[in-house]
C-alpha cells in the first residue's frame, strides 16, 4: 500500500470538507477498498473514514419507505429489516460471510457497483432512490455499467430509500470461491408493477429484464418466465460460466424468485 | 502518523500508527500477539479473524487508525481466567478439530461470536457461519463436530458423512 492520511470525522459536514481535498476518497467498510489499496489499484492521498458518523447509520421507516443510512452494515440490515422488508434482509444475510457482513456497507456496495454484487439488484428491482448531499438519484439512473455509477467526483451516498413491495424474493446462484453472485435475480412485486433486476450476468452491470417484467405483470407465475426468450446481449463469459449459461441462470432464477412469492 | 487509544484483550493501548497500518500487522508486529494469523491478506480466508466491539471481523482488512475507543479481542484472550482452555478450545482438542492449526485461531474467534448469539446452532448454521473461514487440512467435519460439542449438543453421525 502507498502511504496516505486517514481521518475519521464524526459529522457529515467535516467529512465533506475533508473529501473536497484533492485525491481524498471515502472509506466505508473497506472490504473492497482495502484489498484495492493493497494491490495499488487505488492510491488516494487521504482516506476519509465514514465509520464514526452516526447520522449515516441505521434503518428507519417513513412514508412507507425503508430508509437505510449509507454506513449501515449488511449484518444490521439482515437483522433489522426482517419484519419490514424480509427479502432485503435475506439478501443481506447471504452476502459474503459473517465477518464481511459485519463491515461491508450498503453505501460502499452501491458506490462500488461490482457487476456481481447483490445490493445493486435489490436497489434496482425495488426502484429505490439514492440520496446524496446534493440530490436524489433514481436507481434507474444510478447504475451506469460495471463499477460505474452516476455519482460525481466527491459526491457521497448518505442514504438509500426503498419503496416496500407487496412481496419480493432474491435468488442467488453462488460463485462458491468468491461468495458473490455468479448470477442473482431480485423480483419485486408492487401493487401496480413487477420489477426484475439481474446481477452477475451482464457486461453492462446490473440490468432490468423488461420482457420478464411485462410478462409477470400480465400473469405472475413461473410459467410466464419460462416461455420467454432468454436475455442474450452482452452476457458475461468467463472461466466460471459462459454467456449462455448465465442467460439460462437468469431465466431459472427469475422463475424461482416468482415461485417463492406464490402461496 | 496518528495517535489512537483502544483496548486490546482488556488492556489499554495507545498506538502511534500510519494511516495504512493494518490491525493484523499491529497486533502481530507491535503487540507480539502472533496468535492472529495471516493466510491470504485479501479478506478471503478468515485466519486473521478477531473481535472488534464484540463482532468478528477480518483484521487484515481494517486499519488501526479507525479504532480509537474500540475494544479488540484476540485468540490470546480466549482461554479461561485460570489459564485452562475454554469449552470451545477444549472441544477442538477433544474432537480433533485441527491438524496444522493455522486456521484455528480464526475458527475459534468466528465460532465464539456465533455461540454468543446462537448458543445452540444447528449443523447448517455452523457451516453457513464458517463460510469465511477456510481450512486446508481437516475437511471441516471435526470443526463442525467441535462446535456442536462446545454448544452441548451431541454430534450427529451426519457431521461425519459430509
Ligand atoms: C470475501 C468477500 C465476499 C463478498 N461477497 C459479497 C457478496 O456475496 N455479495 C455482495 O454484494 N458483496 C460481496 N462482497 C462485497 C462487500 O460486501 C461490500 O459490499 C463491498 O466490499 C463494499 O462495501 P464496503 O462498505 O466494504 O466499501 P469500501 O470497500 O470501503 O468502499 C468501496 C468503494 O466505495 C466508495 N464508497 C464507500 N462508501 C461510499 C459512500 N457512502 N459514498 C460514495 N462512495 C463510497 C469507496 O471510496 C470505494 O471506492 C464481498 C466482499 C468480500 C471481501
Ligand atoms: S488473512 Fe485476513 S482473511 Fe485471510
Ligand atoms: S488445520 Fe490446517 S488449515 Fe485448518
Amino acid at each position: 500500500m502507498h502511504a496516505f492520511d486517514l481521518v475519521s470525522p464524526t459529522t457529515l459536514e467535516d467529512a465533506l470538507t475533508a473529501l473536497a481535498e484533492e485525491e481524498a476518497q471515502p472509506l466505508a467498510g473497506g472490504q473492497t477498498l482495502i484489498p484495492t489499496l493493497k494491490s495499488r489499484l487505488a492510491a488516494p492521498s487521504k482516506l476519509v473514514s465514514l465509520r464514526a458518523i452516526r447520522d449515516l447509520q441505521g434503518l428507519r421507516v417513513t412514508d412507507d419507505l425503508l430508509c437505510i443510512g449509507a454506513m449501515t452494515t449488511h449484518a444490521t440490515v439482515a437483522a433489522q429489516a426482517r419484519d419490514i422488508y424480509p427479502a432485503l434482509a435475506d439478501m443481506a444475510a447471504n452476502i459474503g460471510d459473517p465477518a464481511v457482513r459485519n463491515r461491508g456497507t450498503i453505501g460502499g456496495s452501491l458506490a462500488n457497483n461490482d457487476p456481481s454484487a447483490c445490493y445493486p439488484s435489490a436497489v434496482l428491482a425495488s426502484g429505490a432512490t439514492i440520496i446524496t448531499p446534493q440530490r436524489s438519484i433514481a436507481a434507474d439512473e444510478f447504475f451506469q455499467g460495471m463499477f460505474f455509477t452516476d455519482l460525481e467526483e466527491d459526491e457521497i451516498i448518505t442514504e438509500v430509500r426503498f419503496p416496500i413491495p407487496v412481496s419480493a424474493s432474491y435468488q442467488k446462484f453462488w460463485q462458491p470461491a468468491s461468495r458473490f453472485a455468479l448470477t442473482g435475480v431480485f423480483v419485486a412485486r408492487f401493487a401496480d408493477a413487477v420489477r426484475v433486476a439481474v446481477t452477475g450476468a451482464s457486461e453492462a452491470g446490473v440490468f432490468r429484464w423488461q420482457d420478464a417484467e411485462a410478462a409477470l405483470a400480465d400473469e405472475f407465475s413461473p410459467n410466464s418466465v419460462e416461455a420467454l426468450a432468454r436475455p442474450s446481449e452482452d452476457m458475461i463469459a468467463d472461466l466460471h460460466g459462459s454467456g449462455s449459461y448465465r442467460a439460462h441462470l437468469t431465466q431459472v432464477l427469475t422463475a424461482r424468485a416468482v415461485a417463492a412469492q406464490l402461496p | 502518523m496518528q495517535k489512537i487509544t483502544m483496548t486490546v484483550n482488556g488492556r489499554s493501548v495507545t498506538a502511534d500508527v500510519e494511516g495504512r497500518t493494518l490491525l493484523v500487522d499491529y497486533l502481530r508486529e507491535t503487540l507480539n500477539l502472533t496468535g492472529t494469523h495471516v493466510g491470504c491478506d485479501t479478506s478471503q480466508c478468515g485466519a486473521c479473524t478477531v473481535h472488534v466491539d464484540g463482532m468478528a471481523i477480518k483484521s487484515c482488512t481494517m486499519f488501526v487508525g479507525e479504532l480509537d475507543g474500540a475494544e479488540v479481542r484476540t485468540i490470546e484472550d480466549m482461554e479461561n481466567k485460570d489459564g485452562s482452555l475454554s469449552a470451545l478450545q477444549k472441544a477442538f482438542q477433544d474432537h480433533h478439530g485441527l491438524q496444522c492449526g493455522y486456521c484455528t485461531p480464526g475458527m475459534i474467534m468466528s465460532l465464539s461470536a456465533l455461540l454468543r448469539h446462537t448458543p445452540k446452532p444447528t449443523e447448517a448454521q455452523i457451516r453457513h457461519h464458517l463460510e469465511g473461514n477456510i481450512c486446508r487440512c481437516t475437511g471441516y467435519a471435526n470443526i463442525v463436530k467441535a462446535a456442536l460439542a462446545a454448544s452441548g449438543q451431541m454430534p450427529s453421525a451426519d457431521a461425519f458423512a459430509q
